[in-house]
């Protein structure tokens, strides 16, 4: 037993402030545990969202000693030993209080991206009929817990908070969910490059470094719908042949 | 502090409350809530969700092993009386009938329909649904994505969802329902954020709250399974049952303390993972009950063909139900056979002397489990056997419901998923959760809205609203009261006690001191004391959330001592036996008109001769 440092934002009328406090760390423990125990003993009121505490919800993301993380699946033996620890909310969200951010502008953008729509089914029964090596892609996409910490740390949206012209990385894996879908005959390609900005994306790849489930978000999911764009908008011979072909 | 305290006695005076008006409101937005808020804004009713917290992030993102239905894909030998029978045996023959029917009857098209809203289950060589074995079922039954069924299941319906006309609520918290006379007109709420009130009148309210984990200490549960809406149903007058009925996952994480109780799905054995003592047997082979005997395999190497799909050969003794493999594991670490960390080890690793790829194999089909150990504990399980022990996980029990309808004993209040009570009887097979979300959800999103149809708007007096405000706001007042709790302290007193009197070894006498512990567990409730503001406030939110995990954990214990006999979930070392007393009876729990929780036995119900047959047909 090590009884470490936290430096926990707190929220004030005035804005807010890192406080400290000192909590004791037993073996296996992660952030969110220490978080825990100092809600219980030193600050009832201390606000942090959480639910599974298990890697799967994806609500507890908050910045742990700068980096954008799941408080659950972050151990204290990963922790610098002997130094604080500093845990703040994530800085691309207005904050709500202390750990806890408002995250609806998430759930606005997801709303104004057009739905799945299948084919006709393939059999009579209604089914339709799959191959797993046609889904292991979309798979990939569909493993995202919405943590939004690929958002957090997208220079477009943290820097320049351009939330408003740029989906973000979730969006475009979600987006790329959809396109790649087998069975989806929507067009979304419109939408990318126009109120979904898939352009302000220069690939830094920040998101897929954070993104707790290892989804290839730069290379699986953005390159490929950018290239979907491209071919559609900006590919001469395309665009004459749609021209001729209508 | 002035601040804060200008702002409570404002409240209290002025009993400022936002209202809204809805004909169907849905109190939970996992899996059930979600499949019932959609298909009653399909009636073309004015529908909303509360969501507890943020929408998409309910418990059923922690389902793991899949969504049970006879589809037939995988073994053509399926259908849906074989789905029925399995049902009705493993919750030993005490669970409504009519909704084990329903239930295996409508579970394909629910899982169908999945399919055509998005979601990309695993396939079969022929591109069809792949379906998976498990525990108690005897054909592989479950359409699975991986280990991660439940992401898909709730994003897919939250996908979904968010087309459809529906006005969601995120971060709101219901304390209260609401009534005129008998009937159930609305809630009481509040909203996280800000702690302001709300008030939601509505024809039909449909509980769809999950389950109660969190009122142990070791639990496979989110945050949120705290038993609110089984005990909502309850204050409004609402009947429970089969609340004695708790499942203990026979596989749960050990170590490291700190994830202790995180499920590992029983996928992993359905996939060829193995369980050993210390001394490295298969204890399962040593105790096979009778029930299952015919169809239970005692050879390892026809275990291990069943697990890789030979139709002929028989299941291995690990995928005995949960409530069985639970309590063996508990005798092998009692009789000091466990592992180093009180556990005993279940073994997917051993597989790669069957097949050549085995640790890309195992990635594949358990990679969430691949990444929960390799971060969370260290182990690398394509290379070594987890450490493993039984975790609550699920309440057979729960609010009383019509089988087609899903209507409680209160008019205008519906309940369905888990804190729902009589599909699984008194213990459920793994997969037969999601599909219950989904058969039930769909039947109380449609009944509420054809109740809500035929019926007029209620209204709650003041009166009401007045003595529910003051009750939540009380623990700011009790801040510096001599007696004042710390709400997490209490919470975290009680899920000791319960783990340790009222877990999965049962006996009277602690059961007896159980009871008398809770009283003062209510007492206690009844001081807890929360200081600072009401924008979230997590001391507040425990402080009343105490009261619903108090009245659950009462229900729980007082159902336990009266069925006296071992069934199921429910295992009394005073009555190790079955009864044939208690075979024909359901326990009951009501409040009366005092306000005190009372328990009676009831018969269960008659079932129908035909679906009698088709159990003797299969025995």
């Amino acid at each position: 037993m090590a009884k470490v440092v936290f430096n926990i934002w707190r929220t004030n009328p005035s804005g807010g402030e890192f406080r400290a406090y000192e909590t004791d760390i037993t073996e296996g423990m992660v952030v969110l545990d220490a978080v825990h125990q100092i809600q219980a003993e030193h600050a009832n009121d201390l606000a942090v969202r959480w639910n599974c505490k298990a890697g799967k919800c994806g609500s507890c993301s908050a910045e742990i000693n700068g980096h954008p993380k799941l408080m659950c699946m972050t151990r204290m033996s990963d922790m610098p030993e002997g130094k604080p620890v500093s845990i703040q909310p994530m800085k691309a969200f207005p904050v709500i209080k202390d750990l806890v951010t408002d995250v609806s502008v998430n759930y606005r953008v997801k709303k104004s991206i057009k739905k799945f729509k299948p084919r006709s089914p393939d059999a009579p029964d209604g089914t339709w009929r799959m191959a797993q090596v046609d889904i292991d892609r979309v798979q990939e996409f569909r493993k995202c817990i919405e943590c939004f910490l690929c958002q957090d740390v997208c220079h477009v949206l943290r820097e320049h908070a351009l939330h408003d012209k740029f989906a973000g990385p979730r969006h475009m894996v979600y987006n790329a969910a959809l396109e790649m879908h087998p069975l989806d005959i929507e067009d979304r390609t419109g939408d990318l490059k126009n109120a979904h900005g898939i352009g302000f994306c220069n690939i830094t790849k920040c998101c897929t470094t954070v993104c707790p489930e290892n989804i290839h978000i730069t290379d699986n999911a953005i390159i490929p719908l950018k290239e979907r764009v491209a071919d559609k908008f900006y590919d001469p011979l395309m665009k004459l042949f749609r021209i001729f072909s209508k | 502090m002035f601040y804060g305290y200008l702002d409570r006695l404002e409240d209290i005076l002025m009993a400022s409350y936002e209202t809204y008006h809805h004909d169907v409101l849905v109190i939970g937005s996992g899996g059930a809530g979600l499949r019932a808020a959609i298909e009653a804004s399909v009636a073309g009713v004015s529908v909303a969700v509360i969501c507890r917290s943020l929408l998409g992030k309910a418990h059923t993102v922690m389902a793991e092993g899949g969504v049970a239905a006879a589809l037939a894909n995988v073994d053509d030998r399926d259908s849906w009386k074989v789905h029925f029978t399995d049902t009705m045996r493993g919750g030993q023959y005490l669970n409504n009938w009519r909704m084990a029917e329903l239930h295996a009857k409508e579970a394909p098209d629910r899982v169908r329909e999945l399919e055509a809203w998005g979601a990309v289950f695993d396939r079969t060589d022929d591109g069809k649904i792949l379906q998976r074995n498990f525990g108690g079922h005897k054909y592989p039954r479950l359409a699975h994505v991986g280990d991660r069924t439940g992401l898909e299941l709730i994003r897919t319906l939250q996908d979904y969802a968010i087309h459809q006309k529906i006005d969601v609520y995120q971060e709101h918290t219901i304390v209260s329902l609401l009534k005129e006379g008998e009937k159930v007109v609305g809630a009481f709420g509040y909203d996280r954020e800000k702690g302001l009130f709300k008030v939601f009148h509505a024809k039909a309210v449909i509980m769809a709250t999950g389950g109660m984990g969190k009122i142990y200490k070791i639990s496979s549960n989110s945050g949120d399974c705290t038993g609110g809406g089984i005990s909502l149903a309850y204050h409004a007058g609402a009947e429970l049952i089969d609340m004695e009925f708790v499942q203990f996952h026979p596989t749960g994480m050990v170590w490291p303390p700190s994830v202790r109780g995180l499920l590992i799905t029983e996928g992993v054995r359905g996939e060829g993972g193995v369980l050993r003592n210390k001394q490295g047997r298969r204890f399962m082979f040593d105790d096979i009950p009778e029930l299952y005997k015919g169809q239970t395999s005692t050879d390892e190497e026809e275990g291990w063909r069943y697990t890789q799909g030979d139709k002929n050969a028989k299941r291995p003794p690990e995928l005995l139900t949960r409530d069985h493999v639970a309590r063996c594991i508990t005798r092998e670490i009692k009789e000091g056979r466990g592992s180093p960390h009180g556990g005993v080890y279940l073994d997917i690793a051993w597989i790669k002397e069957k097949i050549s790829n085995a640790s890309e194999h195992i990635k594949r089909k358990l990679p969430s489990m691949y990444h929960q150990f390799k971060e969370l504990a260290g182990v690398d399980i394509t290379k070594e056997p987890m450490e493993v022990g039984p975790t609550t996980h699920y309440i057979m029990g729960g609010v009383r419901v019509d089988a087609d309808t899903q209507m409680t004993t209160v008019p205008g209040l519906f309940a369905a998923g888990e804190c729902a009570a009589g599909l699984h009887g008194a213990n459920r097979l793994g997969g037969n959760s999601l599909s219950d979300l989904l058969v039930f959800g769909k039947r109380a999103g449609e009944h509420a809205a054809v109740y809500a149809k035929g019926t007029k708007a209620g209204s709650v007096d003041d009166k009401q609203l007045e003595e529910i405000a003051t009750w939540v706001l009380s623990p700011f007042e009790r801040e510096s009261t001599p007696t004042a709790e710390n709400p997490f302290q209490v919470q975290s007193d009680l899920q000791e006690e319960m783990q340790k009197l009222v877990g999965i070894v049962r006996v009277e006498s602690e059961l007896n001191e159980a009871i008398e512990k809770i009283k003062a567990f209510r007492e206690r409730a009844g001081h807890a004391a929360c200081g600072g503001n009401r924008g979230f406030n997590p001391g507040w939110h425990t402080a009343i959330e105490l009261k619903h995990m108090v009245t659950v954990a009462e229900a729980i214990a007082l159902a336990a001592r009266e069925r006296k006999e071992s069934r199921g979930g429910h295992f009394r070392e005073d009555y190790p036996g079955k009864s044939e007393v208690f075979a024909k009876i359901n326990v009951s729990i009501q409040k009366d008109a005092a306000g005190n929780m009372v328990v009676k036995q009831v018969p269960k119900l008659k079932i129908r001769e035909d679906l009698q047959q088709i159990i003797d047909e299969m025995k």
